[in-house]
């Protein structure tokens, strides 16, 4: 039987569902990136002081503000995209859908709060 | 049917993933916005504390975790074919990544 | 009476190398589906249009196209609501097309067969039926829910990327038996969910969810068969 298959190239172009996609999926770009960075501090931090405090100081660079900028925002959707998801990808609980996704967003802002203030 | 490898690293991503959307966007406010009580002296306790050194290790690792399985996923989402030689070297990425806070943190 | 344009994919395997489009005005009342539509092509327009539908109510999942970029029952969704614009129907996507908007669906009866899709127990009750609580049939119901109609596939790019990939109904289907309390077949299953091309071949793109017609969230019967097979990879050496 003769038969036709359309090619796949573009595909996540093709509907907006797959374009939120890409983009949590992009976030992990910036995850990489940013682990990297804590990384090279934590190596400047190994070698003293001056060497530190100018990791520290290179932190307010326009080229540093920028990528923590749009970092910022692709974690924060990764993060809600992960709570959204998660009735999901939980195992058989006893609670509703939505107090699942609150509650997650709850511990997003919890934690948080205690990663500003305690550093 | 052969069985996959994925638990494990399905089970990596998915702790990174959650420890990134619990306290990613506050680490990367305080780095970006808010370094000023980042001190030498303050983030050096942290790092030469035992548990600290823990808190530091599982953020950086992971992280990179989470996001080269995500990254080695997405190449197969642009249609271009992914063998065991990138499974290899993302995996092995964020793998030496691990190692090399981990090396730091016995140093500092 | 309105009009309204539909555009849909033409591909005749004997006479066309590749799908082009034709267009048709369609009048169109209210109530009037995309499938009481196409049937007004086929029946006034243009007879050699090709496409499948039985039931007209959502229950045979013979009727599924791609509406404008969205899988889409045709028997359950309106014209009125495509609209001043153009309507476009295409085949569902990411499985061969046969013939204009019917497509060949056997390697997902392939899967289907794989994933041993019926009750497996070799210990019947002797006498009368199985017993079966409420609260235990609530475990697998939703699952239970599924016409077969490929909107999920159609809806995921894993599938099309990979068709050796199970696919979100047959996993569902999985898992339907897996959670039924009078099945005792899930380590039969297991290699099916384990395979590269079993859970694993999903990365949560969650649209098959979000298509389906009858709620029956295949994303969320693959994904607790990620954990599934997670436990049986690590705790295998605790077996036995």
């Amino acid at each position: 039987m003769k038969t036709y298959t359309r090619p796949m190239a573009g595909w996540w172009k093709r509907n907006p569902y797959y374009l939120w996609y890409m983009l949590r999926e992009a976030s992990c770009l910036f995850l990489t990136a940013y682990a990297l960075m804590l990384l090279w501090g934590l190596y400047r931090l190994q070698q003293g002081k001056i060497q530190y405090e100018q990791w520290r100081e290179s932190l307010a660079s326009p080229l540093s503000l920028a990528f923590h900028a749009i970092a910022l925002a692709l974690v924060l959707y990764h993060s809600w995209t992960w709570f959204k998801i998660m009735p999901k990808t939980l195992p058989r609980i006893p609670l509703p859908d939505w107090l699942v996704v609150t509650g997650g967003v709850s511990a997003v802002i919890v934690c948080s709060a205690l990663v500003l203030v305690l550093t | 049917m052969k069985r996959s490898n994925k638990p494990i690293f399905w089970s990596l991503f998915g702790a990174g993933g959650m420890l990134s959307a619990l306290i990613g966007p506050a680490l990367i406010y305080k780095t970006g916005f808010s370094s000023q009580s980042l001190g030498y002296e303050r983030v050096l306790l942290l790092a030469q504390n035992g548990l600290g050194k823990l808190a530091i290790l599982a953020v950086i690792s992971l992280f990179l975790f989470h996001g080269c399985h995500r990254m080695y996923h997405s190449l197969h989402d642009f249609g271009i074919h992914v063998g065991p030689g990138l499974k290899a070297a993302f995996h092995g990425f964020a793998a030496a990544g691990t190692l090399a806070a981990a090396v730091l943190l016995i140093l500092v | 009476m309105n009009t309204i344009t539909i555009e849909c994919l033409r591909y005749h395997p004997e006479s066309d190398a590749e799908p082009r489009f034709q267009s048709w005005p369609v009048p169109f009342t209210d109530d009037m589906s995309v499938l009481q539509g196409l049937q007004y092509i086929k029946d006034h327009l243009d007879g050699s249009l090709t496409f499948r539908w039985s039931c007209r109510m959502a229950i045979c999942g013979s009727c599924g196209f791609v509406l404008n970029g969205v899988p889409k029952l045709g028997c359950e969704t309106f014209l009125r609501d495509y609209y001043p614009g153009t309507l476009r129907v295409e085949p569902l996507s990411h499985f061969p097309i046969v013939r204009d908007l019917a497509i060949d669906q056997s390697d997902f009866l392939k899967k289907l067969e794989s994933v041993k899709p019926y009750l497996i127990n070799p210990d019947v009750p002797k006498k009368g039926t199985f017993i079966q609580t409420p609260g235990q049939m609530d475990e697998y119901y939703q699952y239970s829910k599924c016409i077969n109609c490929l909107l999920c596939y159609a809806a995921c790019p894993q599938y099309g990327l990979n068709s050796a990939f199970t696919g979100p109904a047959a996993l569902a289907l999985l898992h339907r038996y897996n959670a039924d309390s009078r099945d005792a077949g899930k380590a039969e299953r297991m290699p099916v969910v384990n395979a590269e091309d079993g859970v694993w071949g999903c990365t949560l793109v969650g649209y098959c969810s979000e298509v389906c017609p009858k709620g029956v969230d295949p994303a969320r019967a693959v994904n607790q068969n990620k954990i599934e097979s997670t436990k049986d990879y690590f705790f295998r050496f605790f077996r036995k």
